[in-house]
């Protein structure tokens, strides 16, 4: 269902309405014969395609940007057909201040920075089906009316595919008038997603499944110790397999080349190479490292946040509280494992797969492919989870080498075993809090200091100035509470270990600093810890809402069942607001979290289902980091390899998830990471209250 | 040798160690069962032996000598039917990766068991991992699926 051809036939341009976005010229586009870079396609049968300019990896992007699109247009968003997007910046370039334009999916920003550019392209459409309508039946276009992708007035009814070809010869308005709020008929409403069933029939094309005629299978031996090199290698015994057709030595270690999966990876295992290791001194083991990052959290950090007495925000106070809290390393474990399909012939190159930055993956190919960049075309597959892992290019780097070496289509797919173990994980970080209390009890100051790898630094350094990388400090920086005298602080420690991006990125691991360091300091002050946060967020009605909803919800205040405790935690994330209750009982000396539940303002809620999934997902990803997973390292080698020792969630260790919605006229917001980051402080804050003991290291399982 | 998918003869000329996914996936193009772990341990590459629950990444297709195996496109369709439909009806997937793993599980498990409990549900689908943690969302769609046989 993914498959296209490259090129539309300028037959399809002329009887259709094509209307597009211009990135660079900011503005709505349309309809020209040779413009093959649509938002929205009207076909004469009166079929309308969208395209999914950002990557499905379980977001829902395939189903609300057609429907924001649909809503405007007046069209069945059920009768939709979706395209994924193929690389072009110029149409498809992310439009959130964060990207500069760059084909990106990531960072929660799809729908919030697309919002009004896809409502406009839709109504944009809309009226210029009407003005082609009303051209046509000599009335004045405020005498139609569109309803399910008709135009209408009086007795006269054309479908929008029989005025496609009139409506594209009208001028494209820029400034179309959208809907009000409460005339939306998707939006808000429960809408069915567009790529259920194909999810469920077994149709969906991930990257996994990309097939062309005369494709192999490649596998890479890599060394077992990350950044090591090939020494020297021997490949008789692999060369033998029946079924292999290649070896090559590539940047990253020895790739086979073979007939199938199972047989390019039997051939791997006969390989006999001598790696160079290379110096892992820093990360020769987990307690090397986090030792590293606590003597660096000693020095002082490049300030990212400050507000009145800065330089000492402890002054005045009657009571000085501090505390640490660590984090460890963390895969991302995406279910399908990293993957790239390849091809280089005729002058072109195909690459194919589960990308979320399709700029980078086109960059990297051109570089090796050696043809030129406008003959590399990127297919975007449904991605099988991505949390950020997709966004790299290592994988992409891989399988265009080995299809350039091996002259042949390849789909390299990584083993469970590596993709653990060559992930750029999660950072691990240490936390330093200060906070200091007046005598009567009030949050007078505040110091945090985030200490961990920049995630950004080798891939985007115009996101780290003046030694703070934007992407630790978030949740921490910009925390809501009203602080009168406050300092943020970042020091980046390199470790030697390559850290990326992960859902929720830095959110999570301050979250869980500050949101246990809160309940930690209104202990001190004898304050309940809803009552102290409501204090400190006076300035912050959203948030106000969502605490004072979720509290009411899980029963906060309430007599509870015997041995039951709840925590709480707040954030402003993605420019929504969110509030997490847990619900805990001690077993053997540990949490044992029962239920969590969750309300969010996301602004107007696009697809309220949607919204419930993602919170859902990520409050329980949230839930399993906290709880029990973690990569460590010994000799230098990460030491989890595959689900048995990288523990996942599964159904006996989900607790009850409860999500409450806010619905508010705000702007919407982002959603896809917002539920993770609230699950750790929330646990280890009714932790607490039950045994007086703090847990201020992650994951609260470990042995 | 030949092996039988979906009550239909297929010829495979290779390794008979070679597990029966990549059979499936590289040789026969039957994409819908997928590659997670190859150790057993996520259930994506679930499909029936002779109505078996079974991890395909593991089991060599030589094992499959005088059996059926049954993946999705060939399971009963009265089961199926009433498994996606109630996948669609509660909106189940978010990447959707895992699902059709998590369906043949669902499938084994109503075979057996048309009325399962929640913990019975806990018990037959707990070697299936979701990463998007849709874990509520299958349970629901189950006791609908089982409903809907009944």
């Amino acid at each position: 269902m993914l498959r296209r051809s490259f090129i539309q036939t300028s037959t399809l341009a002329v009887s259709s309405l094509i209307v597009g976005f211009s990135v660079l010229e900011q503005k709505a586009v349309a309809a020209t014969a040779g413009f093959e870079n649509p938002w929205i396609r009207i076909s004469s049968d009166n079929s309308v395609t969208m395209v999914a300019m950002r990557a499905e990896m379980g977001q829902d992007v395939y189903t609300t940007f057609p429907l924001i699109m649909a809503e405007e247009l007046d069209y069945p968003v059920s009768l939709v057909k979706v395209e994924m997007a193929p690389f072009n910046p110029a149409h498809y370039g992310n439009l959130s201040p964060y990207f500069g334009g760059m084909q990106v999916t990531g960072g929660s920003q799809s729908v919030m920075s697309h919002w009004t550019q896809l409502r406009t392209i839709g109504a944009a459409a809309r009226t210029m089906l009407v003005q082609a309508a009303a051209g046509k039946w000599g009335v004045s276009p405020a005498a139609c009316t569109t309803q399910d992708g008709y135009v209408m007035s009086g007795a006269l009814k054309a479908s929008y595919g029989e005025l496609a070809s009139l409506a594209a010869l009208q001028q494209v308005p820029q400034s179309p008038t959208l809907k009000n709020t409460q005339d939306f008929k998707y939006i808000g409403k429960e809408v069915a997603r567009l790529d259920t069933k194909a999810k469920v029939d077994g149709t969906a094309e991930f990257g996994v499944d990309v097939r062309q005629p005369g494709m192999l299978a490649a596998t890479v031996a890599r060394c077992p110790v990350m950044g090591g090199k090939v020494r020297s290698f021997d490949a008789e015994a692999a060369r033998k397999v029946p079924g292999v057709q290649g070896v090559y030595q590539i940047e990253e270690g020895i790739a086979v080349v073979a007939i199938d999966y199972y047989v390019a990876n039997l051939a791997r295992g006969l390989l006999k190479i001598d790696w160079d290791l290379g110096d892992t001194s820093s990360r020769k083991d987990t307690d090397t490292i986090m030792q590293r990052l606590r003597d660096a959290s000693k020095k002082p950090g490049a300030v990212a946040k400050k507000a009145g007495n800065s330089a000492e925000p402890m002054a005045g106070a009657a009571t000085v509280l501090s505390a640490n809290y660590e984090s460890p390393f963390l895969a991302h474990a995406t279910l399908e494992p990293v993957n790239c399909s390849a091809s280089i012939a005729n002058g072109e190159c195909h690459v194919s797969g589960p990308f979320q930055v399709q700029q980078f993956v086109h960059a990297v190919a051109a570089a090796i492919a050696g043809v030129p960049p406008e003959k590399v075309f990127v297919h975007t597959s449904f991605i099988g989870g991505g949390l950020g892992r997709k966004s790299m290019f290592d994988f992409v780097q891989e399988a265009v080498t080995i299809a350039k070496v091996s002259g042949k289509p390849v789909r390299l797919i990584w083993s469970r075993e590596d993709d653990t173990q060559n992930d750029f994980y999660r950072p691990a970080s240490v936390h330093t809090l200060e906070g200091g209390l007046d005598t009567q009890g009030r949050l007078i100051g505040l110091t945090a200091k985030i200490t961990s790898p920049s995630p950004s630094i080798d891939k985007v350094p115009a996101w780290v100035s003046n030694g703070v990388d934007l992407y630790m400090v978030e949740g921490l920086a910009d925390v809501g509470y009203d602080l009168p005298n406050f300092r943020a602080e970042a020091v980046i420690q390199d470790v030697g270990v390559r850290v990326g991006f992960w859902r929720s990125v830095s959110y999570a691991l301050n979250a869980f600093a500050i949101e246990s360091f809160i309940d930690e300091l209104a202990s001190a002050a004898k304050r309940d810890p809803l009552e102290f946060r409501l204090a400190l967020l006076q300035k912050q009605p959203r948030a106000v809402a969502v605490l004072k909803l979720v509290a009411e919800k899980a029963g906060w205040g309430k007599p509870l069942p015997p041995g039951r405790f709840l925590g709480i935690a707040q954030t402003h994330c993605y420019g929504s607001y969110v509030a997490v209750v847990a619900e805990v009982s001690v077993k053997d000396g540990q949490p044992l979290v029962h239920q969590l539940s969750c309300a969010v303002d996301a602004g107007i809620a696009v697809r309220p289902n949607q919204i419930e999934a993602q919170i859902e997902g990520g409050l329980l990803d949230g839930f399993s980091s906290a709880m029990f997973q973690k990569i460590s390292f010994k000799n230098g080698q990460v030491e989890q390899e595959n689900f048995d020792t990288y523990k996942m969630l599964r159904f006996e260790d989900v607790p009850l998830v409860h999500v409450h919605i806010v619905k508010t006229d705000n702007p919407p917001s982002g959603i896809g990471e917002a539920g993770v980051p609230l699950a750790a402080p929330a646990i280890a804050n009714a932790f607490a209250l039950a045994t007086g003991r703090r847990l201020r290291k992650l994951p609260f399982l470990d042995a | 040798m030949d092996i039988k998918v979906n009550g239909v003869n297929r010829e495979f000329k290779g390794d008979p160690n070679t597990p029966l996914l990549w059979v499936l996936r590289d040789h026969l193009n039957i994409t819908s069962l997928k590659f997670g772990c190859g150790q057993g341990l996520c259930g994506a590459c679930s499909a029936h032996v002779d109505g078996k629950l079974t991890r395909t990444c593991v089991t060599a297709c030589d094992e499959l000598e005088g059996k059926n195996l049954t993946t999705l496109e060939g399971l009963a369709p009265r089961l199926s039917q009433a498994l996606k439909s109630a996948w669609i009806q509660v909106d189940v997937p978010q990447c959707g990766y895992c699902q059709t793993g998590m369906i043949m599980a669902a499938a084994a498990l109503l075979d057996k068991n048309p009325k399962p409990s929640d913990e019975e549900i806990t018990a037959a689908m707990n070697k299936n991992i979701c990463r998007c943690g849709t874990y509520s969302r299958i349970r629901r769609a189950i006791h609908i699926a089982a409903k809907a046989l009944a």
